[in-house]
């Protein structure tokens, strides 16, 4: 790769780490919002389910501020995470996997919810019947009936994760190396005189993986609702 | 093994106080829809909790009110065939089968399987999806699924209603089959008086929330008093009889307590029992035996109850040896026969009148 420099390689690697674990670690929870907004019955759910989207609604600056104000070093959720665990969000990679994962999150859910609508609880009930408790019913009636809106997503989740840009700067700044994403490097290089190819180079690859990611999503979860619908 | 239910619920539009006993064998809940026959299996299953009631099941309490036992579905160890299969599309037809083994002890019987597979016929679907089957190999493969999580009963919620008349001739016989098996005792919900006639052995008439009639199946359906319920066009009584031959003609002959019956033919092999759902208003009354007369089946009765319709027709119950038979004239045939209790009379019944439908292999004494 002669044609990337080091920092820009650098970028593209902490955007794909950044997405992959900000997809990973909100996956379970985004299944379990999901199956709890469509299923359960309980007071602020209309709450919950506000909250959820909210990151969908408010400028991302107004996002990664809140997240500043929280999980900063003097933030309450911050500083009780370095005094206790050591771990330290503000300005690190970690943290820009925090605020990918929270603006990837929405979309997410809103996904997954709609494959769990469409699971016929009349599948569950059966199952019940056949002797599978609440838990089991779960994992092997409705996970697998929900997989190819788990799988759409996951991807559309990771490829919102590539492209945050906004909540990310506020939250974690744009420190080469380490907090620096695709996104705020293309930023970085248009802010420069000169930098118009590099930022075009880096578009380009932009483009590309977000393109991969659509066709890799497609293709998977046709795959699976063929499989669920048992043709 | 048997099962006791007593239940109160109040749903909208409909408020059911049900209670009976369901002895060995095929017990069918018998009404119109709406009559909150499928709400009384739910809560037999666990699927629903009704208002009040206690559900006994071979000596297991399932639910009770009073002390607030409630076990849930997968607890109750009772099978359940749905209208509508509920197949697991995402699984194979033999994963659709193993389902339920996997939470009763795992216990693995190539015995059980290849039996419930031979029971079925479908051994040649295993490999297939559910998606790739028709109803009635849909309905099977769920009755096999059901039983094959070895449960203390079974229930069938009109396992045939989404099926047409072709799927439903296929599957009738395996569900004849399973009755004779007698493994499991079946809780049947039908609105069908073909299939009460066919299937059950014990009847639960239920109209508007409530138990009308309930006893053996030729008691029920041989009771001028029930023939509101089962509607005066449907309405007709069970004769049992076996078969002693099958004629060039393409009649069987059919030996009844009282006589010989001939039927188009029937599937069931000479020396076996059979049954035979005789309409009421196929039956013609007459006080002498005619004599030049097209009709093949006369069968020599004693007047037992006259029961006034709403309309201008006459129930006549009639006792021929040890059966009963229903017959449905107007009043004024009755008034001009001069038609009593205890009078000596004749029944004729047409054999083309009686419907392929109606006729079925007799049902074998359940084992104890």
């Amino acid at each position: 790769m002669t044609w990337l420099t080091p920092q820009e390689i650098d970028a593209i690697a902490l955007s794909l780490r950044v997405a992959f674990w900000a997809t990973l670690f909100s996956l379970p929870l985004a299944i379990l919002t999901a199956h709890a907004l469509a299923r359960w019955r309980f007071p602020g759910r209309q709450m919950l389910n506000g909250l959820v989207h909210l990151p969908l609604i408010l400028p991302p600056v107004v996002t990664g501020y809140i997240l500043l104000l929280t999980f900063g070093t003097r933030g309450p959720v911050g500083a009780f995470l370095q005094d206790h665990f050591g771990i330290v969000l503000a300005f690190r990679w970690t943290g820009a996997a925090l605020a990918a994962a929270i603006m990837a999150f929405p979309l997410m859910v809103r996904a997954i919810r709609l494959s769990l609508d469409a699971v016929d609880p009349r599948l569950e009930q059966a199952a019940g019947t056949l002797g599978a408790s609440r838990p089991w019913i779960f994992a092997t009636v409705t996970l697998p009936l929900m997989l190819p809106g788990i799988i759409t997503g996951a991807i559309l989740a990771f490829a919102k994760a590539m492209g945050e840009f906004g909540a990310t700067i506020t939250f974690v700044s744009n420190i080469p190396g380490q907090t620096q994403t695709l996104p705020s490097a293309i930023y970085a290089l248009i802010q420069v005189p000169g930098g118009e190819s590099a930022a075009l180079r880096l578009v380009l690859i932009s483009v590309a993986i977000a393109m991969a990611a659509l066709l890799l999503s497609e293709w998977l979860s046709r795959k699976a609702a063929r499989r669920v619908a048992g043709a | 093994m048997s099962l006791s239910v007593a239940l109160r619920h109040r749903l909208p539009g409909l408020t059911l106080d049900i209670a009976f006993e369901a002895p060995p064998g095929v017990t069918t809940l018998f009404g119109r829809s709406g009559a909150g026959k499928t709400t009384v299996i739910n809560a037999v299953a666990g699927l629903l909790r009704p208002d009040a009631g206690r559900i006994v099941s071979g000596g297991a309490v399932l639910s009770d009110s009073q002390t607030g036992i409630w076990l849930p579905p997968h607890r109750r160890r009772i099978g359940y065939v749905f209208q509508d299969a509920r197949l697991f599309p995402h699984l194979s037809v033999r994963q659709n089968l193993t389902y339920g083994r996997w939470f009763n002890g795992g216990r693995r019987d190539a015995d059980d399987m290849a039996r419930i597979l031979d029971l079925l016929g479908i051994e040649a679907l295993l490999g297939r999806r559910p998606a790739a089957l028709s109803g009635g190999e849909k309905q099977r493969v769920a009755i096999g699924r059901a039983l094959l999580s070895r449960p203390r009963l079974l229930l069938l919620d009109e396992p045939m209603a989404a099926l047409d008349e072709a799927r439903k001739a296929e599957i009738l016989p395996f569900i004849e089959r399973l009755r004779d098996d007698a493994r499991v005792p079946i809780l049947h919900v039908s609105h069908s008086l073909s299939e009460v006639a066919r299937l059950a052995t014990t009847v639960i008439a239920i109209h508007d929330g409530r138990v009308v009639r309930a006893g053996p199946t030729a008691d029920v359906l041989g009771d001028p008093e029930a023939v509101p319920t089962m509607g005066v066009r449907g309405a007709g009584a069970l004769l049992t009889g076996r078969v002693i031959a099958h004629h060039d003609d393409g009649l069987s002959e059919i030996a009844l307590s009282a006589t010989r019956l001939f039927l188009p033919r029937v599937a069931t092999a000479p020396g076996h029992t059979m049954r035979v759902r005789i309409a009421a208003q196929d039956v013609v009354l007459a006080l002498d035996r005619p004599g030049a007369i097209s009709a093949l089946n006369i069968l020599p009765a004693t007047i037992v109850t006259l029961r006034q319709g709403q309309g201008p027709g006459v129930i006549v119950q009639l006792q021929s040896g040890q059966d009963r038979l229903l017959a449905r004239i107007t009043r004024r045939s009755a008034d001009a026969l001069g038609l009593a209790p205890g009078m000596a009379c004749f029944g004729i019944v047409k054999s083309v009148s009686v419907a392929q439908d109606d006729i079925a292999p007799g049902p074998r004494p359940p084992r104890e």
